[in-house]
C-alpha cells in the first residue's frame, strides 16, 4: 500500500508502514493520517514527535506502556494515560501513531 | 501471577549472527510480562555493550542505542563478566553508559551495568528460575 505525496510515490508494506524510514516528511504524515481517518492536531503531533525523538535516540519504537509512562512524566497524568492515548489514536497509539511517525511497527506489537 | 527470575545470557558478538539482536528483542517483548529480568554479557557478548559502534561498513542497523532504552522497560540489571572483558583487552570505560531511573528513589538516575567476576556470575545464574542463552 503505497502513498502519494506531492506527486511522489512512497513505498509502504501491506499494513501501511513505510518501507524506507528516510522517506518520512510532515506532508507524508498528513497523508498517512488521512488514510487512517485521523486529523492531525497539536495533541497528535506531540505524540508523533515524541515517538520520532524516541526512535532517534534508542532505535526502537517504544511499547505502549513505555510511551504512556514517558508522556506521564513529561506532560503530566492528564495526557499520560491509556484513555487519552486511545482518544487520539483509536486503533492504538503503537499501531497508528508509529505508522504516522514513519517508524516500524513496535517490537512485540501484533 | 507469581514473578519469576529470568536471565538472558549473551555470549556472541553483536553483528555477524542474529543472536544478539534476537536476544534484545526477546528481552523487550518479555518485559511486558512484568517478570524479574536480568541480562548477562560474557565471552564475546561483552562486545554488545561497547560504545562508539559504527555499522556503516556492513550495512546493518546499529542497535546498540537500544540497550539504553532497557531502563524504560524496567530491565535494570545488566551483568558483565570482568574476566571476559579482560580477556578481550576491554575495561568498563570501553562500554557505553546505561542508566535507569529508580522509581522508589525519586527517579534518581542509576547505572544498570554491573561488572562482576566469573564466580559472581555463576551465583547470579544459580539464583534464576529461567535462564535463556543466546
Amino acid at each position: 500500500m503505497d502513498y502519494t505525496v506531492n506527486g511522489e510515490t512512497i513505498a509502504a508494506d501491506e499494513e501501511g508502514y513505510i518501507t524506507n524510514l528516510g522517506d518520512w516528511s510532515q506532508d507524508l504524515a498528513g497523508v498517512i493520517a488521512e488514510a487512517e481517518d485521523i486529523t492531525m492536531d497539536d495533541e497528535r503531533w506531540e505524540v508523533v514527535n515524541f515517538l520520532r525523538d524516541y526512535y532517534d535516540e534508542y532505535q526502537i519504537a517504544p511499547a505502549v506502556r513505555v510511551l504512556i509512562k514517558a508522556l506521564k512524566k513529561t506532560m503530566g497524568p492528564e495526557k499520560g494515560n491509556n484513555k487519552y492515548m486511545y482518544e487520539l489514536f483509536p486503533y492504538g497509539p503503537a499501531k497508528q501513531a508509529c505508522k504516522i511517525a514513519g517508524l516500524p511497527k513496535p517490537t512485540g506489537c501484533v | 501471577m507469581t514473578t519469576k527470575k529470568f536471565l538472558y545470557v549473551n555470549r556472541k558478538a553483536p553483528y555477524g549472527t542474529i543472536y544478539a539482536l534476537e536476544s534484545l528483542e526477546v528481552v523487550l517483548i518479555g518485559a511486558a510480562f512484568e517478570q524479574d529480568v536480568s541480562v548477562a554479557f560474557l565471552d564475546d557478548g561483552v562486545f554488545q555493550l561497547t560504545k562508539g559502534q559504527d555499522t556503516g561498513g556492513i550495512g546493518v542497523k546499529n542497535f546498540s542505542p537500544t540497550f539504553r532504552a532497557l531502563g524504560d522497560y524496567d530491565v535494570t540489571k545488566l551483568y558483565v563478566e570482568r574476566e571476559s572483558l579482560e580477556e578481550r583487552g576491554l575495561t568498563e570505560a570501553d562500554l557505553q553508559e546505561v542508566t535507569y531511573e529508580d522509581e522508589d528513589d525519586d527517579w534518581a538516575e542509576k547505572p544498570s551495568i554491573r561488572i562482576i567476576s566469573r564466580a559472581e556470575m555463576a551465583d547470579v545464574m544459580a539464583d534464576q528460575d529461567v535462564v535463556l542463552s543466546f
